[in-house]
């Protein structure tokens, strides 16, 4: 009977060790389970390499910075990430699915802010959030509650009901970013996200930001040419030039590896201090110059 | 069916919105009417061809709705150049609910447009043969717009540049509009140019709209609806197929 007694209560400790061994596999696995892999990737463009056979991974809820000077090839990159282009060579995998192959599961797993103003400037600012709802396909109730929070949040809401063609600039770039946040994807990509924003709206979007990536293990990749903000930001690094990452790691480690105090000094250390001439610069340069001459 | 009717609204409101091109949107048919239809009234009738304004407008009402539905397709341009195009192509819908959506907004506003026309037909002496037939009308109308919507997205799906879409589209416009019959009856005509009209879907189009209005028909209505059907939705899936390639 004693003998019998003591046996169950191994196996019992035993199961519970071995429940707590599976959990923590698994939070092992979550760590270093990456969302996005992209191996040996390339675009050309008539003959220009924009991309240039570049792999990495992004873990899954990391928060990844993605920095490069002008026409380094950033925002040809998130095209291809996010299925509005097709890679010459090489292979992606967003969320386990193929942007190219499996495109509308690779869409479900993401959001997107981007570079340059995707708006509908006929429609008032509240039609073009209500139809990013709809097409990320936000329950009525939940999107109305979010939409009046975003609105809020960025300061649109009495102008709700105007034309985006009379917004400034830099409201309409907080419409987007606003309306890039009514639904929560797995990885959200911001190309450029703060550009012509004041300080108060940069820092009060990033703790939005942050807080999802915490509260709903949103994985975030961003491009941004403010250094600040990747350092404060970005659990890990990487440095893209000329169509190829240079670098990837933590911001300490960039700067530990390039012996500097700062994230610019770092990344003027491992890019260079010359301003990039036109050849170099090829898409993400001709934007630049549109949103230029449009403001 | 959210992401269909968000397409066909918006669409809609962007027509409401803009009075300026409802209205400079009418001109060119009323031109028509009033020269072509006074200025050839006479000749017409004493050809023995009976009225010429009861001919004529529904050829107009035709060329309305043509016009309006192919240069729609230009908006797809457009919202590439302004970068709402992005945004609907990385939603996680099917790029043939979006190509649907903006076909039936773009054929919703083309057939208003030509409901318009067909009102003010009436003040110029137009007079329908039996208000009964209306419907069946307007569902020509709707067909009409719905074929020349998904033509001119089609053609806009494959352009990147706002000038080169309004030369092809008129290079297309005018042989399609003015080999219809739209103008004239397409009776005894020389034996090229019948071909032409008979190979041209507007004809189907006019014809149909011409037989439910005045009861004047030269080909069966029967024969108007299956041709006219047949090739919008042939064209409607080459449009969705080359909607769905699109890359920015």
């Amino acid at each position: 009977m004693h003998v019998s007694f003591s046996s169950s209560k191994i196996k019992k400790f035993i199961n519970q060790q071995r429940e707590k061994y599976i959990l923590y596999k698994k939070m092992v696995l979550m760590v270093n389970e990456s969302i996005i892999t992209v191996k040996n990737l390339s675009k050309k463009f008539n003959g220009l390499t924009a991309v240039d056979n570049i792999s990495f991974e992004v873990k899954k809820g990391e928060i990844f910075a993605f920095l490069g000077p002008n026409g380094a090839g950033k925002t040809t990159t998130i095209k291809m990430l996010t299925t509005l282009l097709h890679p010459t060579a090489g292979e992606i995998k967003i969320n386990g699915y193929d942007p190219v192959n499996e495109q509308k599961d690779a869409r479900k797993s993401f959001g997107i802010v981007f570079q340059d103003q995707s708006l509908d400037e006929d429609l008032t600012a509240y039609e073009n959030m209500d139809f990013h709802g709809v097409f990320y396909n936000v329950p009525k109730d939940l999107r109305k509650k979010r939409i009046d929070y975003l609105l809020n949040f960025v300061g649109l809401q009495e102008r709700k009901d105007d034309f985006v063609k009379n917004f400034s600039g830099g409201m309409k770039r907080r419409l987007e970013i606003a309306r890039g946040l009514i639904h929560h994807p797995k990885i959200l990509f911001l190309d450029e996200p703060t550009i012509g924003l004041d300080p108060q709206t940069r820092n009060h979007m990033w703790q939005y930001i942050k807080d999802l990536n915490k509260k709903e293990g949103m994985t975030v990749f961003f491009t941004t040419h403010y250094m600040e903000e990747a350092e404060k930001i970005a659990d890990t690094i990487a440095v893209i030039d000329k169509g190829r990452i240079i670098k990837k790691e933590t911001p300490q480690a960039l700067k530990r590896l390039t012996n500097t105090r700062s994230l610019e000094e770092a990344f003027l250390k491992l890019t260079g201090k010359s301003i990039r001439d036109e050849k170099s610069s090829s898409i993400d340069n001709l934007r630049m110059n549109r949103k230029i001459w449009r403001r | 069916m959210g992401v269909i009717y968000v397409m066909w609204s918006r669409q809609l409101k962007k027509y409401w919105r803009s009075r300026a091109r409802m209205i400079g949107a009418l001109g060119q048919p009323l031109l028509f009417l009033l020269a072509l239809g006074f200025g050839f009234g006479p000749i017409f009738e004493k050809a023995g061809g009976g009225s010429y304004i009861q001919f004529l407008a529904p050829g107009i009402i035709a060329m309305s709705i043509l016009f309006t539905a192919m240069f729609t397709g230009i908006e797809v341009i457009w919202d590439r150049q302004f970068g709402f195009l992005k945004e609907t192509l990385v939603a996680p819908v099917s790029r043939s609910k979006i190509m649907i959506g903006r076909t039936l907004g773009g054929a919703s506003v083309a057939v208003i447009q030509g409901f318009v026309v067909f009102l003010i037909s009436l003040f110029v002496g137009f007079k329908p043969e039996s208000l009964i037939n209306i419907p069946l009308a307007i569902l020509f109308m709707f067909f009409i717009a719905l074929l020349f919507t998904a033509l001119g997205t089609a053609i806009a799906s494959r352009l990147k540049d706002m000038q080169a879409f309004p030369l092809i589209i008129n290079f297309l416009i005018m042989p399609v509009f003015f080999l219809s019959g739209a103008l004239f009856p397409l009776n005894d005509l020389p034996r090229a140019i019948e071909i032409v009209t008979r190979l041209n879907p507007l004809t189907y189009g006019v014809d149909g709209l011409r037989n439910t209005l005045t009861g004047a028909s030269h080909v069966n209505l029967f024969v108007d609806f299956t041709v006219i059907i047949t090739v919008t939705l042939f064209i409607g899936i080459i449009g969705s197929y080359l909607f769905s390639k699109i890359e920015i």
